[in-house]
């Protein structure tokens, strides 16, 4: 069996928009609802993070840093656009710099889409999230045993 | 023959320290949640950790750090063999200390910043901790005329009993030693976020894993230094000593949630202040009343 969804870390990057997913994904991670409880801990290490959560959309002065967020953290890793903006800019997708939503940089495996995203959509996306990375996992070890 | 029975020591504490070592690591998890009003982690979180942790993919800044890192996991164990068959105290307190510097080479050899920091401040720490390391092995020399652990047992009463101040001093040093807030500059169990991570920001997957296993055996071994101090002729004292070591393991975790942590100048006055004065004035009359 898989471990990486017994204890699935996870970094969060607030690439732009108005914020409002932002808050949402932090108040899904505060005490109240008690993440820990999945071995969830919320790292601001991308190396040691295993889900990505990115909210708002890419544009032309943050897709280095989603990228390099992204290419510094360690496979196996799950990308989770949260909110509207995330999956494909939103409100602000005609803004004169937004290029569009995350997958317009890095590829994504999770959308949740909501504006601004529920915690409760946040939560259902990180299971899933959860899912992939297990699917990962093995791929992964199972690429190893092979090589 | 002391060879041999440090060799079997080594394997010994190599299999279990990590198993005691990640069910104390779970509990002090869930025990701080407790505290906080959650409901915490498995018990068992630690190990999922550091599983998953293994399955990752090994990935390293340089191909030197993960060679420091389990070098340093190999004198951690090392260290524990020495305490645990009785050896040399001295030796043991330079084998672990050598396992920290190695440990901190490893950390500045990646040349990230955030690491660095990290580094430094663990320096600051050993730095800080040192002295009264070193005063305790003197007192328990001075107690016991031998270096030897095994001499404890040699005792009418646990050396607890002529160098109680020491042992207040070492339980200060400990919060050092176990990186518990208000003493954990250079790598927080709790704040995942602050300075990156500290000293362990550029090591991840498997490397990381083994810096968590060599934790795991550092606060064994340091709760069976604690313990060291209730040892007497006398087979119970055994019993004694875990209870002893146990209440020290609670009292770490209460430290750890309800100070904040503090600048390294009050770390690094507060631990000579304090190692200067327990150990000074208890190796003072020991030696001259
Ligand atoms: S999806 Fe809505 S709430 Fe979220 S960042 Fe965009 S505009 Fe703000």
């Amino acid at each position: 069996m898989a471990f990486a969804s017994k204890s699935p870390w996870v970094i969060h990057y607030d690439a732009s928009s108005c914020n409002g997913c932002d808050i949402e994904v932090l108040a899904a991670l505060c005490p109240g609802y008690d993440v820990e409880r999945f071995g969830i801990i919320n790292t601001g290490n991308p190396k040691h993070a295993d889900i990505f959560l990115v909210t708002g959309s890419v544009n032309e002065r943050n897709i280095d840093v989603v990228k390099e967020i992204y290419d510094q953290m360690v496979e196996p890793k799950i990308v989770v656009a949260c909110g509207i903006c995330a999956c494909t800019g939103g409100i602000f997708h005609d803004c004169y710099n937004v290029i569009g939503g995350v997958d317009k940089a890095i590829p994504v495996d999770v959308y949740a889409p909501g504006c601004a995203v529920r915690p409760e959509a946040i939560i259902d996306a990180v299971v899933q999230a959860i899912g992939i990375l297990d699917e990962k996992s093995k791929a992964l070890a199972a690429a190893r045993k092979g090589a | 023959m002391q060879i041999l029975i440090t060799v079997v020591g080594c394997i010994l504490f190599a299999v279990l320290a990590p198993v005691v070592g990640c069910l104390l690591a779970g509990l002090d998890r869930k025990i701080s949640a407790r505290m906080q009003g959650r409901v915490g982690p498995p018990l068992l979180q630690p190990y999922y950790d550091v599983r998953k942790l293994l399955e990752k993919d090994h990935v390293a800044v340089n191909s030197s750090e993960g060679v420091y890192i389990a070098f340093a996991l190999v004198f951690a164990i090392l260290a524990g063999g020495i305490f645990f068959t009785g050896g040399n105290l001295l030796m043991c307190i330079f084998v672990i200390t050598l396992s920290s510097l190695l440990f901190i080479v490893a950390a500045y050899s990646s040349r990230s910043p955030y690491a660095e920091v990290g580094a430094e401040r663990e320096t600051m720490q050993v730095m800080a901790y040192e002295p009264m390391v070193l005063l305790m092995a003197v007192a328990f020399f001075l107690v016991t005329g031998s270096f030897n652990v095994s001499s404890a047992f040699d005792q009418q009463v646990p050396v607890f009993t002529s160098i109680w101040l020491v042992f207040l001093g070492f339980l200060f040093i400990l919060t050092i030693k176990l990186r518990k807030s208000p003493f954990d500059l250079s790598y927080s169990h709790h704040a995942h976020q602050e300075l990156v991570k500290g000293i362990t920001t550029e090591m991840s997957g498997p490397t990381l894993a083994k810096v968590e296993i060599m934790h795991w055996c550092e606060s064994v071994l340091f709760l069976g230094w604690v313990g060291m101090f209730f040892i007497w002729g006398n087979p119970i004292s055994i019993v004694v000593a875990i209870v002893v070591a146990l209440v020290a393991f609670f009292l770490e975790i209460w430290i750890d949630n309800n100070f904040a942590r503090v600048k390294w100048q009050a770390l690094m006055t507060s631990a000579w202040v304090v190692a200067l004065v327990a150990g000074g004035v208890n190796i003072g009359i020991l030696m001259y009343l």
